[in-house]
C-alpha cells in the first residue's frame, strides 16, 4: 500500500499536511501529476508534509474509501476538510488554492 | 456489435429477463444481453426502483450476480428503500450476489486542475464487477457525474468509453438518466446508449396519476411500442402488456348456474357459459347488486373461489345487505372461497385499476369475478379510456377462462340504451333491469338483451328481492300494458277468483242437468209402464180375437168333418 516516497516534516509547525495523490499505473499524466506535486510541496511544504501514493491498478479496493472517480487525483486528508484536487495539477495557481495554501484572491 | 444492422431472425440479440412483471412480455424477453439500457424519466416516476429491481430480480430468481453504483443515495438509505418490497440488501450482499458502491461526487471539494480520465470509477466499478463474477450493473445516476465536474469535454469522451468498455466485459448494463427538456435524458446520454431505451412517465390526467412505460428504442430486437401503465407497489413494479390482443382464448361450452334458478331457464335452462362476461345493468336500486352477490354465492356453493371488486360498497357492507336477503357471504369468506377488493375508483387511475385488478387475479386465481359496478371507473378517468380500459380487461379474464359479471349503472331508463361504459358489444351477455313504473308503485322487470351461443327467453320477468334472495316471476301482459307487482297479484287473483266462480257455477249446471235427467228418466218409465198397459190390453183383445177365431175355425173344421162324413155314408149306402 504505502508504496511511494513518504517524507515526515521535523516538529517546526503545528501544522501537518497529509496528502495522498491516486494514480492508476504509470500514466503520463499520474506521473506529471505526482512530479508536479512534489514540486509544488517541496516548495511550499517542506518537512510538513506525508505523500502517500496510491496505485489502484494495485489496490483497486481503496478508490471506494476517498470517493475516487478521476484519476489522477490528489487528497488533502489533513489538515480537515478533505479537499480533492483532480488533473495533472499542471496549473499552480489553482492547485495552491484548492490545498488552501492560498486564498483565492490576493 | 452495437452498431450491426439488426439481421432478421439468424443472429437474434440475446435478452436477459428482468424479472419484473410484465416488462420481459413487452420487450420478448427481456433487456439486451450485454448491452447498456438506458431508463429515463422524470423525478419520482421509479428509475431508480427499476434498475433496482433488475438487478436484485437478476440476483434472487436468475443467479445473476449484480452491482449497484449509486450516484445519488447512500447504500443505507437504498436498503431501507428497497426493505420496503421485502429485499434485504446486506443479506444479498454478504452473500456475494450483489454489490453496491457509493460514488459520491462533490462539487465543492474538487477542484480540476488539467488533464484527468475517470480511471478511477473504471477501477472502481471493475473490482466491484470481479469481486462477485456480476453479469449485471446499475449505474443510478450516471447524470450526477456532470454536476460533479466541470469538464464535460473529459466526461462525454470518457462515458463513451465507459459504455464500450461494459459492453466489451459484456455485463447488461442499466443506466437511469433524468429527462430534459425536449430529450430523452438531460446530458444526452441516448446518444451514447442506444441499444435499449426505455422511457418512463408520470402524468396526472382529471387529478389521477399514472405511471407509464413506453420502449423507445429496442435496437435488433422486436417490442411493443405502445405505452403501457404500471404500478408500484409492495411488491415493486407491474408493467401491463395489455394491448396484445389477440383473440384466440379458448373458450368453454361448460355452463354455470347464476345461482337464480329461473333466471337459468331464461337461459335455455343452463345458465351462462363458462368464462363468459356478463353485463348487469340497470337503474339505481334495481337490484344489480344483489344478482352479483347471488352470483358469487352460487360460484362458491360450487366450491369454485370468487374475487369480488367493490368500487361502491365496503366489503362489510355488502355483506350486511346481502344477508338481508338471506345470502350469507361471510361463511364463503371464512371459508376462504371469496374475497372482496375493494377500492375507491378515485384511488388511483384506471390504468392502476387494471393492474390491481390483474394482480389480485393472478395471486387469488378466482373461477369468477364480480366487478361491481364498472360505472364508477369513470369517475377515474375518461370515457374512451374507461372503455379500453374495460376491453383490455374483458379480454385478459377470457383469457384466463374466468367467468366475470359486470353491474353497471344506467343512468336514464330509456329501454334500448347503451350502458353508459359502451361495453354492452364486448360482453356475452347482458341483462338488464328496468324500473316499470304503474299504478304508484315501482317494480323491477329483467330483460336478457343478449346472450351469446345459446336459447335465451325473449320475456320480461318480474325481479323480485325476497328475504330468501332474488327470485323471478312471469309479468302479465294484458291489454293495458304489463302488470308487475301488486297489479301483477291483483290479476292473479281477479283470474283465481273467476276460476272458483266458473267451477262453482258449473258444478251447479251440472247438478240441474242431472236432476232434469232424472225426472225426464222418471217419466219416460212411467210412460213406458202405461205404453205397456196399453199394450197388453191391445194384445189381449188381439189373443182373444185370435183365440176366437181359432176355436171357430176348429168348430167350423169338426162340422164340416162331419157333414162330410154324413155325405159319404150317404154314398156308400
Amino acid at each position: 500500500m504505502k508504496k511511494a516516497a513518504k517524507k515526515k516534516t521535523a516538529k517546526a509547525l503545528p501544522e501537518r499536511w497529509e496528502l495522498r495523490l491516486y494514480v492508476a499505473g504509470t500514466t503520463q499524466k499520474s506521473m506529471l501529476a505526482l512530479d508536479n506535486l512534489k514540486k509544488l510541496c517541496e516548495q511550499y511544504l517542506e518537512n510538513k508534509y506525508s505523500l502517500e501514493v496510491i496505485d489502484l491498478l494495485i489496490h483497486p479496493q481503496l478508490a471506494a474509501g476517498d470517493q475516487i472517480l478521476a484519476i489522477p487525483t490528489l487528497v488533502r486528508k489533513m489538515p480537515t476538510p478533505i479537499r480533492k484536487i483532480i488533473g495533472d495539477l499542471s496549473n499552480e495557481e489553482k492547485v495552491l488554492v484548492g490545498l488552501n495554501l492560498k486564498p483565492l484572491k490576493q | 456489435m452495437a452498431i450491426k444492422k439488426p439481421t432478421p431472425a439468424n443472429k437474434a440479440v440475446e435478452k436477459v429477463p428482468t424479472g419484473i412483471t410484465g416488462l420481459d412480455e413487452i420487450t420478448e424477453g427481456g433487456l439486451p444481453k450485454g448491452r447498456p439500457t438506458l431508463i429515463c424519466g422524470t423525478p419520482g416516476v421509479g428509475k431508480s426502483l427499476f434498475g433496482l429491481e433488475f438487478i436484485l430480480k437478476g440476483a434472487l430468481l436468475y443467479n445473476e450476480p449484480g452491482v449497484i453504483i449509486t450516484f445519488e443515495e447512500r447504500p443505507e438509505d437504498l436498503s431501507m428503500n428497497v426493505a420496503s418490497l421485502g429485499y434485504d440488501l446486506n443479506k444479498l450482499e454478504s452473500k456475494k450476489a450483489i454489490s453496491i458502491d457509493y460514488v459520491r461526487v462533490e462539487r465543492s471539494e474538487i477542484e480540476e486542475t488539467g488533464e484527468y480520465d475517470l480511471e478511477g470509477l473504471f477501477i472502481r466499478l471493475g473490482y466491484a464487477i470481479d469481486s462477485i463474477g456480476a453479469k449485471r450493473i446499475l449505474l443510478d445516476t450516471i447524470e450526477n457525474l456532470f454536476a460533479g465536474l466541470s469538464n464535460e469535454g473529459i466526461l462525454r469522451a470518457e462515458l463513451r468509453r465507459l459504455f464500450s468498455w461494459l459492453k466489451e466485459k459484456g455485463i447488461t448494463a442499466v443506466i437511469t438518466a433524468e429527462k430534459g427538456n425536449g430529450s430523452l435524458t438531460r446530458q444526452g446520454l441516448e446518444e451514447y446508449v442506444s441499444d435499449c431505451v426505455i422511457l418512463l412517465d408520470h402524468r396526472v390526467a382529471n387529478q389521477v396519476s399514472t405511471r407509464r412505460l413506453r420502449v423507445v428504442k429496442y435496437r435488433g430486437s422486436i417490442h411493443g411500442t405502445n405505452e403501457y401503465p404500471f404500478m408500484i407497489d409492495e411488491t415493486g413494479i407491474s408493467v401491463l402488456p395489455i394491448t396484445s390482443l389477440q383473440l384466440n382464448n379458448e373458450v368453454s361450452s361448460k355452463r354455470v348456474s347464476s345461482g337464480i334458478p329461473e333466471l337459468d331457464r331464461m337461459l335455455g335452462g343452463k345458465g351462462f357459459y363458462q368464462g363468459s362476461t356478463i353485463l348487469v345493468s340497470g337503474t339505481a336500486g334495481t337490484g344489480k347488486t344483489s344478482i352479483a352477490a347471488t352470483f358469487a354465492d352460487e360460484s362458491c356453493k360450487r366450491r369454485e373461489k370468487c374475487l369480488y371488486f367493490a368500487f361502491e360498497e365496503s366489503p362489510q357492507q355488502i355483506i350486511r345487505n346481502m344477508r338481508s336477503i338471506g345470502i350469507d357471504l361471510q361463511k364463503h369468506v371464512d371459508a376462504g372461497l371469496l374475497r372482496f377488493q375493494a377500492s375507491r375508483p378515485t384511488l388511483y387511475g384506471l390504468e392502476m385499476h387494471l393492474v390491481n385488478i390483474h394482480k389480485n387475479i393472478d395471486a387469488f386465481k378466482p373461477k369468477t369475478i364480480v366487478l361491481d359496478p364498472i360505472t364508477n371507473l369513470i369517475n377515474a378517468g375518461l370515457l374512451s379510456d374507461v372503455k379500453s380500459i374495460l376491453l383490455r380487461l374483458i379480454d385478459f379474464i377470457q383469457s384466463e377462462g374466468i367467468t366475470t359479471m359486470f353491474t353497471a349503472l344506467n343512468l336514464n331508463s330509456s329501454m334500448y340504451e347503451q350502458t353508459d361504459e359502451g361495453v354492452s358489444s364486448l360482453v356475452d351477455a347482458w341483462l338488464t333491469i328496468r324500473d316499470i313504473e304503474s299504478n304508484g308503485e315501482r317494480n323491477r322487470g329483467l330483460y336478457i338483451m343478449k346472450s351469446r351461443g345459446m336459447q335465451h327467453s325473449n320475456q320480461v320477468r318480474e325481479f323480485l328481492i325476497t328475504n330468501n334472495g332474488v327470485k323471478l316471476e312471469d309479468v302479465y301482459i294484458g291489454a293495458d300494458g304489463i302488470l308487475t307487482g301488486s297489479a301483477r297479484e291483483a290479476q292473479q287473483l281477479a283470474e283465481a277468483t273467476g276460476l272458483e266462480l266458473r267451477t262453482h257455477a258449473l258444478n251447479r249446471k251440472d247438478r240441474e242437468v242431472d236432476r232434469k235427467r232424472r225426472v225426464l228418466e222418471a217419466a219416460i218409465s212411467s210412460l213406458r209402464e202405461e205404453f205397456e198397459s196399453v199394450r197388453d190390453e191391445l194384445n189381449k183383445t188381439y189373443l182373444e180375437e185370435d183365440l176366437r177365431k181359432q176355436i171357430t175355425e176348429k168348430n167350423r173344421a169338426a162340422l164340416s168333418q162331419k157333414r162330410s162324413n154324413r155325405s159319404i155314408d150317404v154314398k156308400n149306402k
